[in-house]
């Protein structure tokens, strides 16, 4: 598998969100991602964006467009130095919130992925990487 | 500061999104939206998303509070003009939108705006006689 293209952006305030959304769009279409398929990463990735704003205090995401034979995606690292979480489990729950959203964040981005993985810690922040291929 | 302009139309108010909203622009517009139905005494309030690439839970979140507060100050909401790859995306992610009424297009939001304020009757107080 290879990295065609990287780049870093940091997520500090609610205008970075949407940077974030425009920039994962342009990027989608480069993968020649249907419409559906960019409407669903850009989507995750604008739940996980406001995450990283809202429980992390803010960070950045690593995009990485990838090859791998003949198939192309996207490769989205979200990361914080926040709070982190205890219970990721609890997290992951449909509903689950303590931000005072729909805790749909990190549900909805991973079901709106094809690969998803997450590591946190109390205390050593988050980070949400996110997958999809077309 | 940017806002998103509320237009009145009889005793409708029209909103079209036109822009990628950043989540104050949101809350905003739920705000100016919620004071304008009190202060036009408006009975429909229709708002066009046919503009918006996504909608994610915190913009889903803000659509069903409109319609929330809307409701508690009599008027019936409705929400046109959904891109069908959001709605499918909606749907994976897990969010209903159950006290939203959605509509086509903005023809067909209008004449379901017409229904429910018909449905509902006229307000107490402007009855006439």
């Amino acid at each position: 598998m290879a990295i065609v293209k990287h780049d870093v952006v940091d997520i500090r305030t609610s205008d970075d969100v949407v940077r974030v959304r425009q920039l994962v769009r342009g990027w989608s279409i480069e993968c020649g991602f249907s419409l559906i398929d960019q409407t669903k990463i850009v989507t995750a990735a604008s739940e996980l964006a406001r995450n990283t704003l809202q429980h992390g205090g803010g960070g950045n995401v690593s995009l990485d467009r990838l090859e791998d034979g003949r198939r192309r995606g996207l490769r989205l690292t979200f990361s914080d130095r926040g709070p982190g979480i205890a219970d990721i489990d609890q997290a992951m729950q449909e509903g689950y919130t303590t931000g005072g959203g729909l805790g749909l964040g990190l549900s909805g981005a991973k079901r709106l992925s094809t690969d998803f993985a997450i590591r946190s810690a109390p205390g050593d922040g988050t980070t949400v990487t996110i997958a999809r291929w077309k | 500061m940017e806002t998103i302009p509320i237009l009145r139309v009889q005793d409708c108010l029209l909103v079209s999104i036109q822009l990628d909203m950043h989540d104050r622009l949101a809350t905003a517009l739920q705000d100016d939206l919620t004071n304008k139905i009190v202060q036009t005494r408006a009975r429909g309030v229709m708002i066009d998303i046919s503009a918006l690439e996504i909608v994610d839970s915190f913009m889903g979140r803000m659509l069903n509070n409109i319609a929330a507060a809307a409701r508690l100050l009599d008027a019936a909401t409705v929400v046109v003009g959904m891109r069908p790859a959001v709605a499918i995306t909606l749907v994976e992610l897990g969010l209903s939108m159950p006290g939203v009424r959605t509509a086509l297009n903005v023809d067909r939001g209008l004449a379901l705006i017409r229904r429910l304020i018909d449905e509902s009757g006229a307000p107490f107080g402007d009855r006439q006689a």
